[in-house]
């Protein structure tokens, strides 16, 4: 093997070039530890998929909200304080009877970060991106989702600027329940469409 | 990765966290970091595209994201691998060169989408050394337009580009039978203008 090609793999372990990237970084003023350690902290807890749940419970008890999510998500989801950085172009699909709406980022591993916080490992695993586009029905029913012959199945790629939520649909929990409530009700997966509710 | 084959189920993980190690926060930030900060160029993708294809596959996903920012840095002359390697105490691995020549004209813009909602177009067929985001399980398929989309910067220009391309982008549907042969679900890709042409007979 070529030295070039040893370059090209890792013979020290990835804990080790984080470090050393992460010093280099900051000596050269390219990297601020304050900022990293804010984003790191906004990230791990400041968002994620109790944000899109709180979209979910608005849509299903405001029809007019609803409508104006499916019009324009971005504009809507931004009604509850949501938005940002992979979330600039929001696109909301309505799961229905007849229709179940799933989402894969085959290229790589594109998410609606504002709703639903950074993605779960296996939603950037190779299985889910090279499976999830050509035997949908097979890998859901493997996830538990089992969705019935008389569904169509559309599988979303999110492969260029749009970020897609999908709005599952409202599971019975009685007339009288609150939106609070409604929205603990939301799950990850069900916004990802790899679950019902 | 659309299509390969033989990757196995779904590994789920119940309660899973942001991050597993403290490494995965650290590598997550900094990436962040630079990227907010205007450190970077839009070449993240192609950077991490360009990880030996058998290291790719198996390591973890942050360090995808450690990979291609030590190798987009590195490429834009921010930093060296001389001093990573320094102190690394070894050599500090990158992603493989870029074998794309650099453009020199990025082409026309336009800010007009020149199909409309139920149009069938075909993805043309091509192969480019660089960066795209035209998924090869699409290209030389049929589809038809179902969304028309926002204006935006083609990345296979602006990646290996001084100056950038607009175009519309659109949602495409394609039926599992032209996709894949066999009856089956549709899958909706989206598409940037110049990967379409019309899809003639």
């Amino acid at each position: 093997m070529s030295e070039d090609h040893h370059h090209r793999l890792p013979t020290t372990p990835v804990e080790a070039r984080v470090e050393v990237l992460e010093a280099l970084l900051i000596e050269k003023g390219i990297l601020d530890a304050g900022t990293v350690d804010g984003l790191v902290e906004y990230y791990e807890h400041q968002v994620g998929p109790m944000n899109g749940a709180k979209v979910v419970a608005r849509a299903w008890i405001d029809p007019d909200y609803c409508a104006r999510l499916l019009a324009d998500g971005t504009a809507a989801i931004a009604e509850l304080g949501f938005g940002g950085v992979e979330g600039e172009h929001m696109v909301v699909l309505e799961n229905t009877p007849q229709v179940h709406n799933v989402v894969v980022c085959t290229l790589c591993s594109c998410y609606p970060w504002p709703v639903l916080g950074l993605p779960p490992n296996w939603y950037k695993s190779p299985p889910y991106r090279s499976r999830m586009v050509r035997e949908p029905r097979v890998v859901l029913a493997e996830m538990g989702c089992a969705v019935g012959d008389d569904v169509e199945i559309r599988v979303w790629d999110s492969s260029a600027e749009v970020r897609y939520l999908v709005l599952p649909m409202r599971p019975e929990a009685g007339e009288a329940v609150s939106e609070t409530a409604l929205a603990d009700l939301v799950t990850r997966d069900s916004m990802i469409g790899v679950a019902r509710l | 990765m659309g299509g390969l084959e033989d990757f196995g189920p779904v590994e789920l993980e119940a309660d899973e966290p942001v991050f597993h190690t403290d490494w995965e926060r650290r590598a997550a930030g900094l990436k962040m970091a630079v990227w907010f900060g205007g450190h970077t160029s839009g070449r993240s993708r192609y950077c991490t595209e360009r990880m030996d294809p058998g290291w790719y596959l198996v390591s973890p996903y942050y360090e995808h994201w450690v990979t291609a920012t030590a190798t987009e840095l590195v490429e834009a002359g921010l930093i060296t691998r001389q001093e990573l390697a320094d102190r690394l105490g070894s050599a500090f691995a990158v992603s493989r060169p870029d074998r794309a020549p650099r453009l020199t004209d990025p082409g026309p813009s336009s800010d007009r989408h020149r199909y409309a909602v139920g149009d069938e177009v075909r993805v043309r067929d091509f192969h480019t050394l660089g960066h795209t985001r035209a998924p090869r399980y699409v290209r030389g398929k049929r589809g038809t337009v179902v969304r028309l989309d926002g204006v935006f910067s083609l990345p296979d220009v602006h990646v290996h580009c001084d100056r950038r391309r607009d175009e519309p982008t659109y949602s495409v549907r394609f039926e599992a039978s032209e996709l894949w042969g066999a009856a089956g679900d549709p899958v909706h890709v989206d598409l940037w203008e110049s990967y379409l042409e019309d899809a003639g007979e």
